[in-house]
């Protein structure tokens, strides 16, 4: 049972705060009063809206179509009244409104007729399009549509698929309860996760601190019959959890910054995920609720089975909110999100209603300048060298911060954690990050302003063209009618002049097909040498905190606010 | 607005540059038992003027005056420049070198982390050039009470000349060059011979390797405490070593032992507390190897070839210049990109 494992580099070990929300098992939470359901909630395309106002809608109904080539669908979480189909204010800092849809539920909770696929017959690519139609997604913060990543390698097999129930953040404890409760059926979405992707080896990577867990999905592996399947205790350090450190951690493989794991034969999925996709397969039961922690500021840290769409404060308010409470935090003390509003969404990146208070998250002591002690590049678990880039980044010098590797930070906060100057390092890798990408996507639409230029002065020199070669056949044409004319005096000008002019038509129409697709061609491809990088596979997330800058671009046209302001 | 992260370690400048005062006791101890209780006079007239030239510039900078006295980097800097000079200089020799060091070097550079340059250090190669004597003249163990130090130290009228020699590391350099002259009646004598004097100890000099022991113990508990990474004293310590250990192996008769160096002058100071400096010291860890053996070999070379008492504090200065080229050059590969 003694596996090998491989270190990673840097890490740190905040208080874990776990033990508080596991004593209870998993929570059902009652029906609120209103769900608002936020139709992109994934990396990708936005759904587009399958409902309008007033419809009438089933638990588990598709209300948003997936769109585009990575785009994931999105469902009604309860039976009930569709209210509006209006932009809500989604769980992000930014305060930012998306198109949501808005439902009032009957009360009566009724599943509509559901799509069931036989997931031991169907061939893969078909459980894909139905996994995406279910809009199962990654459930441990990233959100990405789980279809995408249910392709084998360019082999078409994988060495190893990955489980990922390390849970390093702190206070998390959702994906803990659910291998505790649901070891067996989480099992089973890995085993049919496995088949799909031809994986050789199957590792859960679960922190040592969580020893019930280990011991439940081990049983359950034990019960199953599988073989190859291994449930493994990793040391507790932060960010274990990060898909690229737990590889890292099970298989000594990195797999680098833009690259995908599968070229390494590795792929990783959420121990959430996989039982979603045991529900999706099994029961044909769409993503519409999730686990979620309630801990921090509140009386009874607990975990709930919460519909996708609750108000936050709905749930929050079982686990009873301290009275000193300001603010709501999704995710985890360390890569968390706060929240606008105490009323938001609970949506499928939420894996954690953190409640804070200026008590147990008081304000960091005044920063201070950087004394180059280089603890923040000790603790820094993709090996950056995070005080160089704060530099950059603080200086706008954009482009050697991106020297000093600024996108293959996975903003894990660790760095700021350990600065003894309690300089807000990730925050300006964020804004840096954000700059950049604002800055590639003004540099692109400038470049297809200028294609669409060059286009039209091609397209006017090619009339201008045109037009010339017509009047010179026409010239052509008359020449020749007035010396037919003259020779015999009888032929029709209209039967004698498409004559003269046929040849030529067809030639000249093919050129100037050719001579647009060619120009069209090269647009393109121009288009995709600028494309921005790092855009490919945005979360909701990072797709707000972009359009949070863009938005202050517009609003101030003057110097960007630095982040210290 | 606060983001995430919501926690933060337990951690401060303060903290960092009180531990390292705190490490720098044991030496300090050891100091006043052998040569007398006028370095605490010195370290209290270093951190007077250290805090004043301080809260000047932050005044005139408009910096948060609270917040960065609080620091103790000044602190830190004051007492460097304290236990790095000769005990018994003028009380204006110590408060001009610590004001230029605080004011000029550090301040005036930009103030806590800006500094390409060991201010102390820089104070003190300063010093040396300017006032060559008074820097030289350095009191055996136990060769003056306290109130002969004092006398020193604020008396007008210096007759030092005469009670006081060099450091046991210049002396020794002198004997061993007139041992190299066949007409000087020390032909022929050898380190260790040479070192039979009362001013030598064991290892270095009479009291000094005491010290240097004190300053090895506190520089211990910084890396028990990971204030400091091994990378920086180690290579430091190996570099002089080797570079006095080939010489003396060539030549016993023309060199001090490697032993000698080590125990003697600033070297334990310099590879604990001066070259770990982060803020003007190389950050990666090759680039600390890097730095600190390139410190280690020119201390070497400075001591046995030049014509200062010591050579940390210029190998210190010329290794400062090297930072940004040594630190640009020996980024380690990050997560994904490295060959194994
Ligand atoms: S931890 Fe903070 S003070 Fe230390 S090097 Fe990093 S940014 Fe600078
Ligand atoms: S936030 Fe980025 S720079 Fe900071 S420790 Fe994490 S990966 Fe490194």
């Amino acid at each position: 049972m003694l596996r090998k494992l491989f270190k990673f580099h840097g890490g740190v070990k905040p208080q874990t705060h776990k033990a508080e929300s596991t004593t209870q098992p998993i929570a059902r939470v009652p029906l609120p009063e209103r769900l608002v359901i936020p139709l992109h909630q994934a990396v990708g395309g936005h759904p587009r809206p399958l409902v309008a106002p007033g419809d009438k809608v089933f638990k588990g109904q598709r209300i948003g179509g997936a769109d585009g080539s990575l785009s994931s669908a999105v469902h009604a979480s309860t039976s009930g009244i569709v209210r509006d189909v209006a932009p809500a204010l989604m769980p992000h800092t930014s305060g930012l409104t998306t198109l949501s849809v808005i439902i009032e539920p009957d009360g009566e909770d009724r599943w509509g007729e559901l799509d069931k696929v036989n997931y031991r017959t169907t061939p893969p690519d078909e459980l894909r399009d139905f996994l995406r139609d279910a809009g199962v997604v990654g459930l441990g913060g990233a959100v990405f549509p789980s279809y995408a990543k249910l392709k084998p390698g360019k082999e078409g097999r994988l060495k190893t698929l990955v489980i990922n129930g390390a849970e390093c953040e702190p206070f998390i404890t959702c994906d803990d309860l659910l291998m505790r409760e649901r070891a067996d059926d989480m099992l089973k979405g890995i085993v049919a996760m496995r088949h799909m992707l031809q994986a050789e080896e199957v590792l859960i990577g679960i922190e040592d601190n969580k020893p019930e867990a280990v011991a439940a999905v081990q049983a359950a592996i034990a019960a199953s019959g599988q073989s190859g399947i291994q449930a493994v205790a990793i040391p507790t350090r932060y960010p274990a959890g990060g898909a690229k450190q737990l590889i890292r951690v099970l298989t000594g493989i990195e797999v680098p910054h833009g690259r995908r794991s599968t070229d390494f034969g590795v792929q990783c999925f959420n121990v959430g995920t996989a039982y979603s996709i045991y529900e999706a397969l099994e029961f044909g039961r769409p993503l519409i609720s999730r686990v979620v922690t309630v801990a921090g500021n509140v009386d009874q840290p607990r975990n709930y089975e919460v519909l996708i769409g609750t108000p936050m404060d709905h749930v929050v308010r079982l686990s009873g909110a301290r009275p000193d409470t300001d603010r709501y935090i999704m995710g985890g003390p360390m890569m968390g999100v706060r929240l606008p509003a105490f009323d938001v969404p609970v949506v499928k990146a939420t894996n954690c209603i953190l409640v804070g208070s200026p008590a147990l998250f008081p304000p960091p002591p005044p920063e201070m300048p950087c004394i180059r002690c280089g603890e923040c590049a000790k603790a820094c678990p993709a090996d950056l060298a995070p005080f160089e880039m704060y530099w950059f980044s603080r200086s706008k010098n954009f482009g050697k911060a991106q020297e000093y590797h600024l996108f293959d930070c996975i903003e894990c906060g660790c760095c700021s954690f350990v600065c003894p100057s309690h300089i807000p390092l990730v925050d300006y890798f964020r804004f840096s990050k954000s700059e950049i990408w604002a800055r590639e996507r003004d540099k692109s639409s400038s470049d297809a302003a200028r294609d669409r230029f060059e286009f039209k002065n091609f397209r006017q020199e090619r009339e201008k063209q045109e037009k010339a070669e017509k009047l010179a056949a026409k010239a052509a044409a008359t020449r020749e009618k007035v010396a037919a004319d003259n020779q015999a005096g009888t032929a029709s000008p209209a039967a004698e002049a498409p004559d003269t002019a046929k040849p030529a038509a067809p030639s000249a129409e093919d050129t100037k097909r050719a001579l647009i697709a060619a120009a069209m061609e090269k647009a393109r491809q121009q288009k995709a040498q600028v494309a921005p990088k790092n855009t490919e596979q945005l979360s909701a997330e990072t797709q707000a905190d972009i359009d949070a800058i863009e938005a202050r671009r517009a609003a101030s046209a003057a110097t960007p606010p630095t982040p210290d302001a | 607005m606060i983001n995430s992260p919501f926690v933060r370690k337990p951690a401060s400048v303060q903290q960092v540059m009180l531990q390292v005062l705190l490490a720098l006791v044991p030496g300090i101890a050891a100091y006043v038992w052998f040569f007398g209780a006028g370095i605490l006079v010195q370290l209290t007239l270093a951190s007077a003027a250290a805090l004043a030239g301080e809260a000047a510039m932050l005044a005139i900078r408009g910096k948060p005056k609270a917040l960065f006295l609080s620091d103790l980097s000044a602190i830190v800097t004051a007492w460097l420049i304290a236990l790095t000079f000769p005990p018994i200089v003028p009380w204006w020799l110590t408060v001009t070198a610590t004001l230029l060091a605080i004011v000029v070097v550090k301040q005036l550079y930009g103030g806590l982390g800006q500094n390409p340059f060991n201010p102390a250090m820089a104070a003190f190669c300063l010093m040396i050039v300017a006032y060559p004597a008074l820097m030289s003249q350095w009191p055996a163990a136990g060769q003056l009470d306290f109130s002969s130090q004092l006398q020193l130290i604020f008396g007008g009228i210096r007759q030092v000349d005469a009670i006081t020699g060099a450091t046991p590391l210049d002396a020794l350099r002198t004997a061993l060059r007139a041992a190299a002259n066949p007409d000087s009646q020390l032909h022929g004598l050898r380190a260790s011979q040479l070192m039979d004097g009362p001013a030598y100890g064991m290892l270095g000099g009479k009291g000094g390797e005491w010290v240097a022991l004190g300053f090895l113990l506190g520089g211990l508990w910084l890396l028990q405490r990971r204030i400091i990474t091994w990378h920086i004293p180690g290579a430091f310590c190996l570099a002089l070593a080797a570079s006095a250990g080939l010489l003396w192996a060539v030549r016993p008769e023309g060199f001090a032992s490697p032993v000698f160096h080590l125990a003697s002058g600033g070297a334990m100071l310099g590879a604990f507390f001066i070259l770990t400096d982060p803020v003007s010291g190389a950050t990666t860890p090759r680039g600390k190897l890097l730095f600190a053996a390139g410190a280690g070999v020119l201390t070497f070379v400075i001591r046995a070839f030049g014509a200062y008492p010591d050579g940390v504090a210029f190998a210190t200065l010329l290794m400062n210049l090297c930072v940004p080229l040594i630190d640009m050059n020996t980024q380690a590969p990050v997560f994904g990109h490295k060959k194994d």
